[in-house]
């Protein structure tokens, strides 16, 4: 249930920006979603028609744009996409790995008038 | 007629910048800062009260113990004499950097070393939300499972140091260690490990030792 107090920076986020741009009302917000951020658009989406009411971001549409995790082995270096919860690399079928992408959560920009 | 404005702003960044702010006061008061997750009844107060009554007289200690509701785990952990604050999240199933940002100012700083802060039972929400902690330490303990780091990949990925706590019951459980220990290892290489007992005290010696060290380290470090 995380989710409510990240919804919460998100609407201040997007209500900032759109104050600077002197924007009446935002259309739509397109955020980005890591596989590994925790973070579940869903349940982002059911906080957002709460918390926005009023605001000026009331009834903008969140597009959510998932990024896969990606992973690199520390043995060979291969870069690869998470395949569910097989972190072996497709290379030398090692499992030693580190994340290199797929923890974002952020807003890349918002669409006003 | 429509606008694009572009933002690219992390949505954690406003929790990261308060999480920034308490590392540097912390530092200043040089308090080497642990900020401990588990999920309910792992052992979370117990492994606390183990360092406590191991360090007490080696090095001065408070606490922060969050919780839903009930002061019952900071009454544990002041009963050992040691300065503690509850925060009570009032139904939040986390701690964040704000809640952390106004328990200090209840804390003696200029008189502490070692700050442990007791996150809320809970091992989704925490892990997205920094405090400004030094360490991260992640307890797991045997009646849960032996499935928990695949299950949960973004708590386990973000510590610094894993505890194995209750194995003494090892015996009563389908739990595989090696199992366990590649599922952390998988994502977080080389993390430190602590199979340990709170009740019966084995293992906990490795800790303690770790938890000096990286105390050591912390203060050889600072000006």
């Amino acid at each position: 249930m995380h989710e409510l107090s990240v919804t919460e920076s998100l609407l201040e986020i997007a209500l900032r920006h759109a104050e600077q741009a002197n924007a009446q009302r935002i259309i739509r917000l397109n955020l980005v979603i890591g596989e590994l951020s925790g973070i579940v658009d869903d349940s982002v989406q059911f906080y957002w028609d709460i918390v926005s009411q009023g605001t000026i971001a009331e009834g903008a549409l969140l597009h959510f744009d998932r990024v896969p995790a990606s992973l690199r082995c520390l043995d060979c270096e291969h870069t690869f996409p998470l395949n569910g919860r097989d972190y072996t690399c497709p290379e030398c079928g090692e499992r030693r790995v580190v994340t290199v992408g797929g923890d974002d959560f952020r807003l890349d920009s918002i669409e006003v008038e | 007629m429509t606008v694009q404005v572009p933002v690219v702003e992390q949505i954690m960044s406003a929790n990261d910048q308060l999480a920034v702010g308490n590392r540097a006061r912390l530092d200043a008061a040089g308090i080497f800062t642990l900020n401990i997750m588990a999920s309910p009844g792992a052992g979370k107060t117990s492994l606390i009260t183990r360092v406590v009554e191991a360090l007490r007289e080696d090095f001065r200690i408070g606490a922060v113990d969050g919780d839903i509701a009930t002061t019952l785990d900071a009454d544990r952990i002041a009963a050992l004499g040691v300065p503690t604050v509850q925060i009570n999240t009032g139904g939040a199933c986390h701690l964040d950097a704000a809640m952390l940002q106004s328990a200090l100012p209840q804390l003696p700083l200029e008189e502490l070393d070692l700050l442990i802060v007791e996150n809320v039972g809970n091992l989704i929400c925490p892990a997205s939300f920094k405090l400004g902690a030094h360490r991260s330490v992640l307890i797991a303990s045997v009646p849960e499972g032996d499935d928990k780091p695949y299950k949960y990949p973004v708590m386990y990925r973000g510590v610094d140091a894993v505890v194995l706590n209750k194995i003494d019951v090892l015996d009563a459980f389908d739990f595989d260690v090696d199992y366990f220990r590649q599922g952390v290892e998988v994502l977080n290489p080389g993390l430190a490990f602590f199979p340990l007992s709170c009740k019966t005290g084995e293992g906990v010696d490795a800790w303690l030792v770790w938890l000096q060290e990286e105390m050591r380290r912390y203060n050889s470090g600072r000006p």
